[in-house]
């Protein structure tokens, strides 16, 4: 039988890490781009555009994760398209991502004065002149904490693209603990890992969020 | 598209995706209980507890809230038996959820402590209330009054997270999904109905929080 | 003997003292009015009484219990040495009645039918006999700081420290706050007041103590102490305030 120094796991375990940190860094960036239109959508007050990013919200905060990053997987396939867990992992994280983060910024937008709108639109700015040039350089201001903070929530969920057979850092840790059945070793630096991902960001978006409490 | 939905194909199985839901409700209930108690714990330990004892609760709330719940799952199920405790799948799922959910309400609860006015404290203290009375009938009331929608957010993550106690066996919604699949390979058809059953769980789960709210925090 | 006996009290915040060997006895019924600049360590010394702040070095003995003792058990004390707050801290989330009967229930495990009586009793003294079931945010600030004021009385207590209780008040409402405080005076209640208020010092206290630099600078009978002022600084504190 293949023998596992405690090195080979390291190392097997930093390997699969890099594609942890892939997956986070596009699902985070497709995700922000995807909700940055639906903040738009949202924030238009035009009915059908509000009523859709709603309920599109709703699906995806109200239903695990997990069933999204199954819905995809089966349902793509039922274009007739063949699916790559790697596909179907991107597009739910992307999804499911987005729509924290509309809510997100949703809140950060609402928390600018109303005298803001009332102010940029008495100088005859269109709505997307007034998100652009008013209201999203301030919400940006207050948004940057929750959304470094929420990019640690993305990080922890790449871990379930292990569960469709994506290989991460969880899913290296299952194949390791198979190969070596030292599963207390694996998953405890399975977790370190994860803890160096995460805890830095955390760690940053609480500094931030305290230095702009003290400004205000 | 040529492919036909086929719904109907799951009848057969209400059973099995009843049993998986009742089980999803009544572990999400019991660890929201347990967990909010844990939390509570933590938070009080945080705010008037010893120093080292509020250092131990914070580095926990961080390895928890820092680390994926399926990972934290894996280590109880299948590492501690390394260590000589062995638990069967669905206590497993259970110490999982509290141990994740008491991190998550330890700060929230905390934050909540935090908000109360010191004097409020300093009166009670004046009053001849002891710490704990003061912080029982003055400082708990009023902080959970105000993170009471934070905790109830935090209560259908869980419940949603819980999805993944599925992967060690513990018999959950999404385990029942699983097993019908594997049955009559309708995938996307259960998934797709499982997953709407969530979201109505989730919904109707923030209206009973939220009615439950208004009882225990009687409007003023 | 006195009520409340303080011994050359010594406190510090770091490296700032704050209290700089404070002497000072108050006979049970005497209404001891504190007056002074702004950071003089009125409400320091104030806190020190009922043990919200420790002292360095000095003794304080309130109702024979030694305050900052290896064992006292500062509950005791403060079942018999009661505090209003300048701030009025009302616990929101309680109705008047319940604010008052909060101490004596949790405290004391009296009966809530007992409890509600005592309150019942304490809010008719302070005029507020119709408000018992109002929340704080439902009553003025006068109204608030006249239920604060009966959350401590129910306790019974001996000694009431009143720290600048009309301070946070508009100025209609000093008025209606400071005659509950001089009816307790009357009925014998023994009260140390921190106040702003001259003329209440003057006509209601029996004893003024005049704080400076952490020091009693000057103390006397108020009319007395009012009419001739010993010490410059005394003297251009009441000219300023005047
Ligand atoms: N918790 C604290 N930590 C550090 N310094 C403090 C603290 N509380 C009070 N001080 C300092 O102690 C000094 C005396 O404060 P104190 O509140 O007793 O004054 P005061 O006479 O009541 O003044 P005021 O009329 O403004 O209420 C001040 O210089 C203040 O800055
Ligand atoms: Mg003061």
């Amino acid at each position: 039988m293949l023998q596992f120094s405690f090195w080979d796991i390291l190392s097997n375990l930093l390997i699969a890490t890099q594609w942890t940190i892939v997956l986070s860094l596009i699902a985070f960036f497709c995700g922000g781009i995807v909700g940055l239109v639906l903040l738009f959508m949202r924030t238009s007050r035009i009915a059908p555009l509000e009523w859709f990013t709603k309920i599109y919200i709703e699906f995806f905060q109200g239903t695990p994760l997990l069933m999204q990053l199954f819905l995809f997987f089966f349902g793509i396939a039922l274009f007739g398209v063949e699916v790559s867990p790697w596909m179907a992992a991107t597009l739910a994280l992307t999804f499911w991502t987005s729509a924290f983060l509309t809510e997100i910024w949703r809140g950060c937008v609402e928390a600018i004065p109303k005298g803001q709108w009332e102010a940029s639109s008495s100088l005859a700015l269109s709505y997307i002149e007034q998100m652009r040039y008013v209201i999203l350089p301030q919400a940006s201001r207050i948004a940057v904490a929750p959304t470094v903070g929420f990019s640690v929530q993305v990080i922890k969920g790449t871990a379930l693209a292990s569960i469709i057979g994506f290989v991460e850092l969880t899913k290296a840790g299952t194949m390791l603990n198979n190969a070596t059945f030292r599963p207390f070793l694996v998953y405890s630096l399975v977790a370190l890992i994860y803890f160096c991902l995460c805890f830095p960001l955390s760690w940053w978006a609480k500094k931030i969020e305290g230095r702009l409490n003290v400004a205000r | 598209m040529s492919y036909k939905l086929q719904f109907a194909e799951l009848l057969p199985y209400w059973n099995v995706l009843l049993y998986g839901l009742v089980f999803t409700i009544v572990l999400t209930i019991v660890s929201t209980v347990v967990g909010i108690a844990v939390g509570t714990a933590g938070a009080a330990a945080r705010t008037f507890g010893p120093g080292w004892l509020g250092r131990i609760v914070a580095v926990y709330v961080e390895l928890i809230r820092n680390t994926p719940f399926i990972v934290q799952l894996f280590f109880i199920f299948f590492g501690l038996p390394a260590l000589g405790l062995k638990l069967s799948e669905t206590i497993a799922a259970f110490l999982a959820m509290v141990i994740n959910l008491g991190a998550y309400s330890t700060e929230i609860i905390r934050a909540g402590i935090e908000a109360v006015p010191k004097g409020h404290i300093e009166a009670g203290l004046s009053l001849a209330m002891s710490k704990w009375e003061v912080l029982r009938h003055i400082v708990l009331n009023q902080a959970f009054r105000k993170i009471y929608p934070a905790l109830s957010s935090q209560i259908i993550i869980v419940m949603l997270g819980s999805a993944v106690v599925s992967q060690i066996s513990a018999e959950d919604l999404t385990y029942a999904a699983n097993y019908v699949a594997s049955r009559n390979f309708r995938n996307f058809e259960v998934y797709l109905l499982v997953a709407l059953g969530y979201l109505l769980l989730a919904m109707l789960t923030r209206s009973l929080l939220r009615a439950l709210g208004r009882v225990i925090f009687k409007a003023r | 003997m006195s009520l409340v006996s303080i011994r050359d009290v010594r406190k510090s915040f770091g490296p700032n003292e704050v209290l700089k060997g404070v002497s000072l006895d108050i006979a049970k019924g005497d209404v001891v009015a504190i007056i002074g600049r702004s950071g003089s360590g009125k409400s320091t010394l104030l806190r020190c009484i009922n043990g919200l702040e420790t002292y360095q070095s000095g003794s304080i003995v309130a109702d024979g219990i030694e305050v900052a003792g290896a064992n006292t058990n500062l509950r005791e004390l403060r079942r018999h040495v009661g505090m209003v707050f300048q701030q009025f801290n009302l616990f929101p989330h309680l109705t008047a009645a319940e604010n008052v009967m909060l101490a004596p229930t949790v405290v004391n495990k009296v009966s809530k039918a007992e409890a509600r009586a005592t309150a019942a009793e304490v809010l008719a003294k302070v005029g507020l006999s119709e408000k018992m079931d109002a929340y704080p945010s439902e009553l003025s600030g006068g109204q608030q700081q006249r239920v604060a004021i009966a959350r401590s009385l129910a306790m019974r207590p001996k000694v009431l420290l009143c720290d600048e209780i009309t301070s946070a008040l508009d100025p209609e409402l000093v008025n209606e706050v400071l005659r509950v405080v001089e009816q307790l005076a009357r009925e014998g209640m023994t009260l140390i007041l921190v106040t702003h208020e001259m003329r209440f010092a003057r006509d209601v206290g029996t004893k003024l103590v005049f704080m400076h630099h952490g020091k009693v600078h000057e103390e006397g009978v108020p009319k007395e102490v009012f009419a001739a002022p010993r010490t410059p600084e005394l003297q251009q504190f009441v000219g300023q305030v005047g």
